[in-house]
């Protein structure tokens, strides 16, 4: 532990280039930690556009809020007060933390409205909830929500779908298949998930019921070799769309990250070009999200976030801190299993249905 | 990215450093930053609450002991109350009389149902069990398949039956019966807590396998919402305890103790890692250091041990401190420690490493040019430094591709480096268990925590 000490005096000394002495750090850390561990008693070891989608779906609304009747109520009771009171204040900070909105963020939007109803601006409750809305909308992403595809690339478009374990890739790629066959586009499925055991096998079944071609390659092979085959066979069969499918992976795996930096690079040297990639994030997931999204766009570029399972008790509040700190747009929200079940992101629904 | 506990209170505490003793007002105001730490590790809202009211009458009237200021008692506190959250009983299998013993994974869509059931299997078999899976997601695209080939991988038998979950499931149970399997474990489609449909269907399975134990399986990154999941699950089930998943990412985790405490029932076991032997018995311990962003030390340490030899780090470790460490113990050092990741990576996970320092960036090739210059110079070289003269340097700069004065940096900074661990070591032999605390506003962060990580795990016991 005294190892520890050392990293407090490193920052004082003025050092320019600190690595040899950080290096030497861990390195002694590791031999006191082995030492300690020894001595330890060790008790277990032991695109589809934004008017094309919002036409076949009446209300995206009804469908989301099936059953958030749980913390509806308190809200809604704090609002219809007659006057502003710290009570109302820890209804609203309460309801944005609970959407899994964060703390700094909630803190953030909140506190410009704390000078509109000091200087008598807001009054009532309403309003205060009303303007909040307001400001919270007006403060998502300004940048396109449209899927890009370039149709005078003369090549095929690369989609490239990334994201951590469980996120909902595959079926993803499953739906916006589906939804750009119905445009009119030829589609290519790249499985290029070769970990995971059976990705390449889920994935056929989509190519199968959307009317996709799909490449696939060995299990355990290199993912950009995959990418980069079913963008030359797409290139071939003049094939307008290649959806590349990766594996799961964790951000903070930084050789599966390289990885998929590579993949990234490689699916760009063929003759097509990757024109939008898409970041899976699971409307159940908490403040890693703001991670996963700083560090996949890291490596990948993230031009556009897909929020997953938003059909659940879930209300998917990392990505407006996501949206907020790093401009990166919600382009599609996907609500069920079914092939219409992915649909375009609607900011001002997003917002009224956290505080729902 | 967030700040760590001690981080935090480091503001509100260097204040009253030296009245020692912690009043109402400090506490409402230390209790306010253990709130958003607890907020920011995705805790959820109500369970916090509960959280801070226990800690609240605990930290009110904590004195300054000889062994701890109050930030540490702070720390230690609310440690010591996580892990007890946390903690409690464990789960201890108790195998069925009438073979098999049946176990039934559910949970929501994506957090790892089919990947843990087959790493609980392999459990299993590690126990010296005979174990079978079930593959009744038949939901998902080749959820079976992905069972099977995980089922092939471990020499596990897989059974499956396209048509109903329910009659699959059912089939399974028979087919463990005849093949004489001792333990059956049924993975079930994830499903949404509020599609009432689904959460019917995964009722009728349970009712017909009868399981001895139902896991919810819970991703580590859940946020918020994992309360109204777990209790959801539970009022359709009734679970006997939790698997956690994709530890190795690293999200706080906060989701486990909402889940535990709102079920009250234990936390069996944690995945962490791809492979499939990547599953382990949880330990709040580890968890509550987490959740606190002490780091996860212990997890260090352990893949330490994977990778170094303990009696060469322990040489190492001595001769740093005594002055005697040379380039070529730092060079084998260097590469053992680069077999367990990124050292980024290992940084980040290491409690009480100031900000600055998680922020710089450790270039690979930076890595890379330190080691080649080693290896350009001769053994004697490596053991004595002093010996680099002009025209050594000028053959190792040439030798390892780079400059005299990169040479002449890393011999520089080897030195001092030499000279400050000597001081540490000298300070060790007489600084004692804890009393290192007071030096300085720069310094302070670090013992604190460890002070607190240390004494809860490496305590007693």
């Amino acid at each position: 532990m005294l190892a520890l000490d050392i990293f407090a005096q490193l920052v004082a000394v003025d050092t320019a280039p600190k690595i040899m002495l950080v290096l030497a750090l861990l390195v002694s850390i590791f031999g006191i930690g082995v030492v300690v561990s020894s001595r330890r008693d060790r008790a277990a070891t032991s695109q589809v556009t934004s008017h094309e989608t919002s036409q076949q779906d009446l209300s995206v609304r009804d469908r989301i809020s099936k059953t958030r009747s749980s913390f509806a109520g308190a809200i809604s009771v704090a609002l219809t007060r007659s006057s502003i009171t710290q009570q109302t204040w820890d209804e609203l900070e309460e309801a944005l933390l609970r959407a899994d909105v964060g703390v700094a963020t909630t803190a953030r939007v909140l506190a410009p409205l704390h000078e509109l109803v000091k200087s008598k601006k807001i009054t009532q409750p309403k309003d205060l909830a009303i303007a909040l809305q307001n400001e919270m909308t007006a403060q998502l992403s300004q940048n396109s929500r449209e899927l890009n595809f370039d149709a005078s690339l003369g090549a095929p478009n690369i989609w490239l779908v990334v994201g951590v374990n469980g996120a909902g890739k595959t079926t993803t790629i499953g739906k916006l298949s589906a939804q750009q066959r119905a445009l009119g586009r030829s589609v290519l499925l790249a499985a290029g998930d070769t970990f995971r055991a059976a990705a390449g096998e889920q994935l056929e079944t989509w190519a199968l019921r959307s009317g996709a071609e799909i490449v696939r390659g060995a299990e355990g092979g290199d993912p950009s070799s995959v990418i980069f085959d079913g963008v030359a066979r797409a290139t071939a069969q003049k094939i307008d769309l290649v959806l590349a499918d990766t594996a799961g992976r964790l951000q903070n795996n930084t050789n599966l990250m390289e990885e998929l930096a590579k993949v990234r690079r490689v699916a760009d040297k063929g003759s097509g070009k990757v024109t939008e990639v898409l970041l899976v994030i699971d409307a159940t997931t908490g403040q890693n999200g703001l991670t996963q999204a700083k560090q996949f766009s890291q490596s990948t570029q993230v031009t556009g976030v897909v929020l997953t399972k938003l059909d659940g008790s879930a209300k998917g509040g990392i990505v407006f801190a996501i949206e907020t700190e790093l401009a990166i747009p919600v382009k599609l929200v996907g609500l069920g299993e079914t092939i219409n079940d992915l649909v375009a992101f609607n900011a001002a629904e997003f917002v009224s249905e956290l505080f729902n | 990215m967030f700040e760590t506990l001690s981080d935090r209170l480091g503001g509100v505490l260097k204040n009253l450093r030296n009245r020692g003793r912690l009043t109402q007002q400090d506490v409402t105001e230390v209790l306010a930053e253990v709130r958003t730490a607890l907020l920011e590790a995705d805790v959820n809202v109500t369970v916090v609450r509960d959280v801070v009211e226990r800690i609240r009458s605990q930290a009110v009237g904590a004195t300054s002991s000889t062994a701890l200021n109050p930030g540490q008692q702070i720390i230690k506190i609310v440690n010591d109350e996580l892990v007890s959250m946390l903690g409690g009983e464990t789960l201890k299998i108790m195998y069925a009389s009438q073979p098999p013993t049946v176990v039934l994974m559910a949970g929501l869509q994506g957090s790892g149902k089919t990947t843990s059931a087959a790493k609980l299997a392999s459990w299993f078999k590690s126990q010296g069990r005979q174990p079978m899976l079930v593959g009744a997601d038949l939901q998902r695209p080749a959820a079976v398949e992905q069972l099977r080939v995980l089922g092939a991988q471990l020499n596990i038998p897989v059974f499956s039956a396209p048509g109903d979950p329910v009659s699959t499931a059912r089939l399974g149970l028979a087919e463990a019966k005849s093949l004489g399997r001792d333990v059956l474990i049924v993975d079930t489609a994830g499903r949404l807590a509020i599609d009432e449909e689904m959460m019917q269907q995964v009722k009728d399975i349970s009712k017909a396998v009868k399981p001895n134990y139902t896991f919810l399986v819970v991703d580590a990154m859940t946020g918020q919402d994992a309360v109204t999941v777990a209790q959801a699950f539970d009022s359709t089930l009734s679970i006997d305890g939790v698997v956690l998943t994709k530890l190795d990412g690293d999200a706080r985790g906060g989701a486990a103790l909402s889940v535990k405490h709102v079920l009250g029932k234990p936390i069996a076991f944690a995945a962490t890692g791809e492979k499939l032997d990547a599953f382990e018995q949880f330990h709040p311990d580890r968890m509550a250091s987490r959740i606190l962003g002490m780091g996860d030390m212990l997890t260090l340490i352990e893949q330490a041990e994977k990778v170094f030899e303990k009696d060469k780090a322990e040489e190492a470790a001595a001769k740093m401190l005594e002055g005697e460490f040379t380039l070529a113990d730092f060079l084998d050092q260097l590469q053992q420690l680069k077999k367990m990741g990124s050292l980024q990576g290992i940084i980040g996970m290491m409690p009480g490493v100031p900000k600055e320092m998680k922020n710089a960036q450790i270039p690979d090739d930076q890595v890379r040019r330190t080691e080649a210059i080693i290896f350009s110079m001769t053994a004697q070289e490596r053991a004595n430094p002093e010996l680099i003269n002009g025209s050594r340097r000028t053959r190792i700069s040439k030798g390892s591709g780079t400059t005299v004065a990169d040479v002449n940096r890393l011999v520089k900074q080897f030195t001092e480096m030499k000279k400050m661990m000597k001081q540490m070591g000298g300070k060790s032999a007489r600084g004692g268990k804890s009393g290192k605390s007071a030096k300085g506003p720069k310094g302070s962060a670090i013992p604190d925590e460890l002070a607190a990580a240390l004494s809860s795990r490496l305590g007693p016991r």
